[in-house]
């Protein structure tokens, strides 16, 4: 699976240069709003032609200015699914989900409606109208209607922006597991901190037009400097960890992985099963010596390879803990006190964590 | 003659004024169509031209489309000379009124079915883009169903306006009972002969009825059309 992307195009003053490839299951464009991110996706789409650009998905190229080769938008088969759901309101749930099916020729069909109807939880809304539909319920069968066109391509354009935070709740889990189980390249556009770290293996940044930075997931979220000044406190590191056991008594589950174990509140997969960590700079404390008798589960211990002052009163300590990075956000007096500087051992106190999962069954 | 019973005459006029109302409703519909998204839709030469020339029928005197229709669509003239010759003749006929009745109605027809695409969302013709449509089957899955109250509010209008045109037709193809006699012209006849007058309020009743009916059953398709697409 591979996305390979550089656009430059001029839209009266603003100016949209960017080009990165990715070889991820899920990449996401992250930016703050008018930072280019769906004139970018509109430009994979074909809903736009830039002046100068070039798409390939998979070694296809799409769009070659250079070559004067344009696919178009119908040719393409790229999924799309706006923010604004966009369902057709003169057809029923099942008129818009046969919609795509019915254009794409049977030999390139791979979608099973079985398994997508299941993956979303769409199969009760078949005989209703889009305008009986709740937005969460939306946004799942516009997600339904792109699958089911068998795409080579799922560009996702904030599907989560129009939604309340229960209905975002109640998505996202559905998200992993597309970008999990079925076996094309997503590319998802958010300005959330939050979604973009729990989802995204690549993360692509815009601001003003220009790509600011581009890596893997676990690699950007290390750049605190990249999150946009009112989104601070979401900042943080990104681990992968594995679920070794789940204790019903405490209804904790442990986690592992090389930084150490730690601990989180209920259920949240079988052992063995890799999940995703997001821990918050804000939430952790660094101590110089192991604390003890202290409330805070979880305890890791490390060294000190990088401190960058974040603003006036804070800065931000880079924790390498056995390989996994963590970020602590702290106040510039306590690293005085505690005399950081790079190579000092540290214990970093995770105050909490927030975990993919758990899953849907 | 009783008050409520029709003439052989007077049930042709009403008779040949359905046919020539729907007729040319139903004919200038796929133009009317075509007319209205290219004006809603394209950016081209002469589009202003192309608009001026639709909506001139509504503001010439209609005694001057029925000459100019006279001129060019007549035996002799510059488009009928040629028609004649592969056995198509307007002039006089009862087809030359329905030809006459659609010029007349087709400004009201495109300004109906103009506004209704104008309304329809380019978002969602994008999305059906996206979802392997070419510009072709967008334009009938998407923007024609959602167009459907736009373009039975024209095809009213345009109805409406054949039962009641009467200087174009009179001009072009005149006044021949069985043949071109629509219920305006039957009416105005009537009107010029002493003892008419009982005739003319028969007809006049018949045409407010139709017109009245028109009016309802298009109300009745807009509104299951609207309440079908609210969204």
């Amino acid at each position: 699976m591979s996305l390979s992307v550089s656009v430059k195009h001029s839209l009266g003053s603003f100016m949209l240069e960017a080009a990165f490839e990715s070889t991820g299951r899920l990449t996401a464009i992250f930016g703050a709003s008018g930072s280019g991110k769906t004139s970018l996706v509109n430009v994979i789409a074909g809903l736009v032609t830039p002046q100068k650009g070039r798409v390939a998905v998979d070694g296809k190229v799409l769009l070659d200015t250079g070559a004067g080769l344009y696919i178009p938008a119908s040719k393409r088969r790229i999924g799309y699914v706006f923010q604004d759901a966009r369902l057709f309101p003169h057809l029923t749930v099942e008129g818009n989900l046969s919609y795509g099916e019915w254009f794409t020729p049977k030999g390139q069909r791979y979608a099973s409606r079985q398994q997508i109807l299941s993956l979303l939880g769409i199969g009760h809304l078949l005989a209703r109208r889009p305008r009986d539909l709740s937005g969460g319920e939306k946004q799942r069968v516009a997600i339904g209607r792109a699958l089911l066109a068998s795409p080579q391509l799922l560009l996702m354009d904030e599907p989560l922006a129009a939604l309340d935070q229960a209905r975002k709740a109640e998505i996202i889990p559905y998200l992993e597991r597309l970008r999990d189980e079925i076996r094309i390249p997503i590319v998802y556009v958010s300005h959330s901190v939050a979604e973009v770290m729990r989802l995204a293996d690549d993360i692509a940044v815009l601001e003003h037009g220009r790509l600011a930075a581009f890596g893997p997931v676990a690699e950007i979220a290390q750049r605190l400097d990249l999150v946009p000044p009112e989104d601070r406190d979401e900042g943080g590191a990104v681990i992968v960890m594995a679920v070794i056991a789940y204790d019903e008594s405490s209804d904790l589950t442990r986690l592992t992985a090389t930084a150490g174990d730690i601990l989180v509140p209920g259920h949240i997969g079988p052992p063995g099963m890799k999940t995703r960590v997001r821990i918050r700079a804000r939430d952790v404390m660094l101590a110089c010596e192991e604390p003890r008798k202290i409330s805070a589960l979880n305890i890791l211990q490390g060294t000190v390879v990088d401190l960058v002052p974040a603003d006036s009163s804070a800065v931000n300590v880079k924790l390498d803990c056995a390989g996994a990075i963590i970020m602590a956000r702290i106040t510039r007096h306590s690293a005085n006190v505690l005399d950081l500087k790079t190579g000092s051992r540290a214990y970093a106190v995770v105050k909490s964590v927030s975990v993919s999962g758990p899953f849907p069954r | 003659m009783e008050w409520y019973s029709l003439t052989p005459e007077e049930w042709s006029a009403v008779h040949l004024s359905l046919k020539v109302a729907v007729v040319a409703m139903l004919a200038s519909l796929p133009a009317g169509i075509a007319v209205a998204w290219a004006l809603a839709r394209r950016n081209f030469w002469g589009k202003s031209l192309l608009n001026a020339l639709v909506h001139l029928p509504l503001v010439l005197p209609p005694v001057v489309t029925g000459y100019l229709l006279l001129l060019s669509f007549g035996k002799k003239g510059f488009i009928g000379s040629y028609l004649a010759e592969i056995g198509i003749v307007f002039s006089f006929r009862w087809t030359g009124a329905a030809l006459a009745c659609a010029i007349m109605g087709f400004p009201l027809m495109v300004r109906a079915i103009r506004l209704s695409i104008e309304a329809v969302d380019t978002r969602l013709e994008a999305a059906a883009e996206t979802l392997g449509a070419n510009a072709a089957w967008v334009f009938l899955t998407v923007t024609l169903p959602l167009t459907l109250p736009g373009i039975i509010a024209g095809m009213i209008l345009s109805f409406a306006k054949a039962m009641g045109e009467f200087g174009a037709t009179i001009t072009f193809v005149s006044n021949i009972p069985g043949e071109t006699q629509t219920l305006p012209s039957a009416i105005y006849t009537y009107t010029q002969i002493p003892g008419g007058d009982a005739g003319a309020l028969k007809l006049t009743a018949i045409s407010i009825v139709i017109s009245l009916g028109a009016l309802v059953v298009s109300e009745y398709l807009a509104r299951r059309a609207g309440q079908r697409l609210s969204s």
